[in-house]
């Protein structure tokens, strides 16, 4: 039944692409799967099956909210609207011709100017799906604990417990120890949000939010901040003054704190590009297998892509949930060195040994 | 910069506000009755778990009370018996011994009644044979003294056998 559903959404989602192909428009499959895997002002399901989405933008001409509908005329064309023009996926100020303002930088380079665009993107309101669907889920989940109190799990509630008792037993007690409490709120809402809108990207016509930078992004910077804040003495003084180093790697040449902060940093840059390359790059291997079908001009070569593109379908099933734990766990691993207890008496240079294995993960 | 790698601000700013949100409002909601549900359902778990054991070591503690109690109630019976039976061959015993004693006071006491009576009888005989005696030494010498010869020769042999000074 799945199979079915993949091809079919998968044929009318790409029924767009032939037909711009077949208009004598020369196929460019790069171009459709930057199209497909990066951000846009409408939800496009289907070729004919697009929603516009609201724009927000706040400027010179203050705060401007309209449908981006408002950019096409009768028929499917550009045109500015309010002062503004949208070009190559980006909304700029329009000029009396219509395009798009441009001004000269200070090293003569050109370049075209915009409002703070604040719009509900298809990225946007895809969040906003999957975070509706959090609150469904997780809320009918509580009241179901509040309701049935001390009973064992029943339908949702059977299906997510080990979930959320392996987040607290494997990821969030086995790494950061007897004060995993406080984090486990967080690490929950990672991993939950992280998985369901990975699995919404995977549905055709879905958006790629958690391949996108700037989610990931935001996610490694909360993980960052949760993580220095919870720095206790020990962990500082591992950065600053790290046991078991020559005292001139510290203070005389301070290698070692300039390694150990970068490796602050390193870290969360980790998981920032870990999980919007392996997601987008799951997305660009599936269009492309799809691409293929264009390129060849053949229908004889739509039943192997199919096939391929099944097959990396379930395999990026796995990988959202795999992705969702790494992120998820790793997190728990950096909170974990942060809050970690060391006993200097026996810590000369392999102490921290555990945390900082996962780090090179 | 290729747009894949450049973060959006509206994305951004958008992410942001809508996590923090959720993070606040899934561990308000959410997590916190799940975690302490959880939490609870496992205590009370280990807790039943606790009580079946130490209802079991309560049973086990309990049938040997009452394996305890039932040899002490056996015990207790054994003794009430034997000092029954005890009591009871002391009273026959006691009862026998009197009765022994009883028996050989009145042999005792018919003896020396019977010793008494013999004397009794015997000093009888005696009296009534010197009674009897002195009729007969009297009818004897009442006949013999009836002839003034006879009076004469027995005076004469009284008198022979007195010394007269």
């Amino acid at each position: 039944m799945k199979k079915i559903l993949v091809i079919l959404l998968s044929i009318l989602t790409f029924s767009a692409q032939a037909a711009e192909s077949a208009e004598g428009e020369k196929f460019s499959p790069g171009d459709m799967i930057m199209h497909h895997v990066g951000d846009d002002y409408v939800w496009e399901f289907a070729h004919g099956l697009t929603i516009p989405l609201p724009v927000i933008l706040y400027g010179e001409n203050g705060l401007d909210i309209f449908l981006s509908s408002k950019f096409y005329n009768e028929h499917h064309e550009l045109q500015p609207y309010k002062g503004y023009v949208m070009e190559h996926g980006h909304i700029y100020y329009a000029n009396e011709e219509g395009e798009p303002k441009t001004v000269t930088g200070e090293n003569g380079e050109e370049k075209h100017v915009g409002p703070l665009d604040l719009s509900i993107t298809k990225n946007v309101a895809s969040m906003f799906v999957s975070v509706f669907l959090l609150f469904v889920v997780f809320l009918s989940i509580a009241s179901a604990y509040n309701k049935r109190r001390g009973k064992a799990p029943r339908g949702l509630q059977s299906f997510f417990e080990p979930i959320i008792v392996f987040v607290r037993d494997d990821i969030a007690k086995t790494n950061i120890g007897p004060k995993y409490e406080r984090y486990m709120p967080y690490l929950l809402t990672i991993f939950f949000f992280i998985w369901f809108n990975n699995l919404l990207g995977l549905i055709p016509g879905g958006a790629n939010l958690t391949g996108n930078i700037a989610v990931t992004l935001t996610l490694a910077v909360l993980t960052l901040i949760i993580t220095v804040f919870s720095g206790n003495k020990s962990y500082w003084g591992h950065i600053f003054n790290t046991p078991g180093v020559p005292w001139w790697l510290k203070w005389g040449i301070p290698i070692m704190p300039l390694v150990e902060v970068i490796g602050i940093f390193t870290k969360p840059f980790s998981l920032m590009v870990r999980l919007f390359a392996n997601i987008t790059a799951g997305h660009i291997i599936i269009l492309s297998l799809f691409s293929l079908i264009f390129i060849f001009e053949s229908v004889a070569i739509g039943p192997v892509s199919v096939a391929f593109a099944t097959f990396m379908n379930f395999l990026e099933l796995f990988v959202a949930l795999l992705q969702a734990y790494i992120f998820t766990l790793l997190s728990a691993m950096y909170f974990g060195g942060a809050v970690e207890e060391h006993d200097h008496h026996d810590d000369l240079g392999h102490g921290d040994a555990p945390h900082l294995a996962g780090a090179h993960h | 910069m290729n747009p894949l790698v450049t973060p959006s601000i509206g994305l951004l700013f958008w992410q942001v506000v809508t996590f923090l949100l959720v993070l606040f409002l899934l561990s308000k909601f959410a997590w916190k009755p799940i975690m302490k549900a959880l939490r609870e359902r496992e205590q009370n778990i280990d807790n039943a778990l606790s009580m079946a054991e130490k209802a079991k070591l309560e049973m086990q503690s309990l049938r040997a009370d009452n394996e305890r109690l039932l040899n002490e109630a056996r015990a207790e019976r054994e003794r009430i018996l034997k000092e029954a039976t005890d009591a009871a061959t002391a009273l026959v015993e006691g009862a026998r011994t009197r009765a022994n004693e009883e028996g050989a006071r009145m042999i005792e006491q018919a003896r020396v009644s019977i010793e008494n009576e013999k004397k009794a009888a015997l000093t009888e005989v005696k009296n009534l044979a010197a009674t009897l005696s002195i009729d007969i030494a009297e009818k004897l010498i009442k006949r013999e003294l009836q002839d003034e010869q006879a009076q004469r020769a027995l005076v004469q042999s009284y008198l022979r056998d007195t010394p007269l000074s």
